[in-house]
């Protein structure tokens, strides 16, 4: 059976304007599918670059890959029928950073949850509707009387963007997509929300591609992980596994610049780039420049992922006693999911 | 105040009293509904060299505090009360233009997102050049080149950066060039509020080692502003909690994760997820109060797990229950 929704062989280019050659590979032939039997939670980390916003806009079909295809229910998202894009837009939902921007500040909070019920006749009557609205509002925490009827500027930004979780769910959706959700939430209200996250995969068995720069709470939420930088796939696998025992030199200089709470566990130096005197080129591993581990063969030829757990994979030669796989097959180093 | 009376300033603090004295400070924000007491009697104090958090959740005050010591709160922001003491002299009671003089030379900020504020314009040199010759400290034009090469190099820029524009530049290194000009007068107090906001961790991490040399060369105090608590501990000597526009609890940044006191602390503290293993995530539960009808008594017992009778009718005063830690709690 194919997959829910998969990315396949997909890259986006940015070019640099009309009078610049230069070319921005936000993505670069990524391949990956989104199961939702068993529902999962993968998460995509990479700092601002790495094109972790670019892959979340490609998987929404807000924006076309300039190469490659994204497919939902195995078929290419361009290839969609009127109907079969309306299928895909309301099964697959999408939680934005920031909950200020979503709102209009003339409308009080219902607008946002009326809606999708109006445009995809999800309710027959206004009770029915009703009824819907506070369903969705009870299963993120909220409670509905306290929350409709008031304006954006009333509520905090933890509860705005619970609503849009609430909005999302209402649509019953197969994925969620949520993309930073909540780096502009405070602390204490992260948790809460995180939470939501993680109940309505287990209640509802919707999948959930959590896409952040946090890596704790990617470790907290999902089951695998997907590390890339600058466009392309450092490290993959069991969240446990890379995050625990890093392999790819990015991701572990990821992992031990995490500010940990505890002031009993002081940073730890991070390790200077090793100085090989050449200038990188378009062939060269990413993380090159700035590893260091680099040897002269990284400037040279990108390294493939080498598979080097049953349940991880790093690009890097450091492991290269370990089979090399192709870029379509980061799912096989993925834990919970039915091995085909 | 210029620089050398600042220095005469500190040589004062260093006889014996703290750098840094913020008493009883007020500082409210009218509005068509009242004033909004953002900060309601908060007090405590910096050593030289010292390096102080100050956490809360977005209102908590912590923000305007930063403010209220740079003298820089607008209408219909007012500082209702309180004194602020640089080496004995109070801020709060000096003109705007002897306060010109100490901000960057006494106390300088940077501020959240400030790597946005550089003049998109100017080359980075200008830009640091304004503000030594704003204080009435320009550079003789046979120096400027090493100054400003000693200066850049204390942040871990190369000196080439001077001669770039803003947008030839990454955030971090953004960032270093705002940082160079917070202490290009050597203040004494540094207040950094959330200075690594907009970064990624290993540019955040980078910074803040630029800011603990930077800090340590200088001999001066910071104030580091956020609500990361892993960048605190890694960060700070002392922590301060706000909450609803009060501290709540003052201690040494170990006590913070070893033994809590204030009920919120506790619950900030069993919130904060963890990288080495998995667990429940356990938000707070509830809201802050609103700061413009502030309930009786204290501020957190509506979220309080402990909260009895005597919570809801006297507000809890700051006392120090255990040796340096000081907390907001009458179950204490």
């Amino acid at each position: 059976m194919a997959p829910l929704l998969e990315a396949r062989n997909v890259s986006k280019v940015f070019s640099g304007g009309l009078f610049s050659r230069a070319q921005n590979i936000a993505l670069d032939d990524f391949s990956f599918a989104l199961e939702d039997a068993p529902p999962s939670i993968t998460a995509v980390v990479g700092e601002s670059g790495s094109g972790k916003t670019t892959l979340a806009r490609l998987l929404l079909g807000l924006a076309a890959p300039t190469s490659g295809s994204v497919r939902y229910n195995g078929k290419d998202l361009r290839k969609h029928s009127r109907a079969e894009w309306r299928t895909f837009i309301r099964e697959v939902q999408v939680i934005f950073q920031d909950p200020y921007e979503v709102y209009n500040p003339f409308y009080t909070v219902d607008h946002v949850l009326k809606e999708p019920i109006r445009k995809f006749a999800l309710a027959g009557t206004k009770a029915q509707g009703r009824a819907l609205m506070e369903e969705a509002l009870t299963a993120v925490g909220l409670r509905p009387e306290e929350t409709l009827g008031r304006h954006p500027h009333q509520l905090s930004g933890g509860q705005r963007q619970r609503i849009m979780v609430a909005r999302a769910l209402l649509l019953k959706p197969r994925v969620i997509i949520a993309d930073e959700p909540v780096s502009m939430v405070d602390a204490s209200l992260r948790a809460t929300i995180l939470n939501n996250l993680r109940q309505i995969n287990r209640q509802f068995g919707i999948s959930i591609l959590y896409i952040t720069h946090d890596l704790t709470t990617a470790y907290q939420l999902s089951e695998n992980i997907i590390v890339l930088y600058r466009g392309g796939v450092a490290e993959v696998g069991s969240v446990e596994r890379v995050v625990q025992h890093p392999q790819h030199p990015y991701t572990r200089l990821l992992v031990g610049s995490v500010p940990l709470p505890d002031p009993r566990r002081p940073w730890e130096a991070a390790p200077a780039p090793s100085a090989l005197g050449r200038e990188m080129t378009a062939a060269s591993c990413r993380f090159a420049d700035r590893c260091p581990s680099a040897m002269p063969v990284c400037i040279e030829v990108r390294p493939p992922l080498y598979q080097t757990n049953p349940d991880r994979a790093a690009a890097c030669y450091l492991y290269d006693d370990a089979p090399a796989m192709a870029t379509g097959d980061i799912n096989q180093v993925f834990v919970g999911e039915a091995a085909d | 105040m210029t620089a050398d009376t600042a220095r005469h300033a500190t040589a004062q603090a260093q006889a014996g009293q703290p750098l840094l004295q913020v008493r009883d400070l007020r500082v409210y924000y009218h509005t068509p509904r009242g004033a909004a007491k953002a900060v309601d009697g908060v007090s405590f104090s910096l050593e030289p060299g010292e390096r102080l958090g100050l956490v809360g959740e977005s209102g908590s005050g912590k923000s305007t505090i930063a403010l209220s010591l740079m003298r820089l709160i607008k209408p219909p922001g007012v500082i209702e009360g309180g004194e602020v003491l640089l080496g004995g002299e109070d801020l709060l009671a000096k003109s705007e233009e002897e306060m010109r003089q100490v901000r960057l030379a006494g106390v300088a900020m940077v501020a959240q997102g400030a790597m946005n504020s550089l003049n998109p314009v100017k080359r980075v040199r200008e830009q640091i050049l304004d503000g030594l010759a704003d204080h009435g400290q320009p550079i003789a034009k046979r120096a400027v080149a090493d100054t400003l090469g000693a200066l850049l190099r204390s942040v871990g820029l190369k000196p080439e950066v001077a001669g770039m524009f803003p947008h030839e530049l990454s955030g971090g290194m953004k960032q270093r060039v705002v940082t160079a000009i917070a202490i290009s007068l050597r203040p004494k107090v540094i207040i950094a509020d959330e200075p690594t906001s907009a970064l990624d961790v290993v540019v955040q991490r980078q910074i803040m080692d630029t800011l603990l040399r930077v800090q340590q060369d200088l001999g001066a105090a910071v104030i580091l502003i956020g609500h990361d608590m892993g960048l605190m501990a890694q960060f700070v000597t002392r922590l301060g909690v706000m909450y609803a526009g009060k501290l709540v609890e003052l201690c040494p940044v170990q006590a913070i994760f070893d033994e809590p006191l204030m009920p919120y602390s506790q619950l900030l503290i069993a919130s904060l997820p963890s990288l080495t293993k998995k667990g429940e995530l356990r938000g707070i539960p509830g809201l802050p109060p609103s700061l413009l009808d502030r309930p009786t008594g204290c501020p957190f017992r509506a979220r309080c797990p402990h909260a009895f009778d005597r919570c809801a009718v006297e507000e809890p005063a700051l006392r120090e229950l255990r040796p340096g830690h000081w907390a907001a709690c009458h179950l204490y």
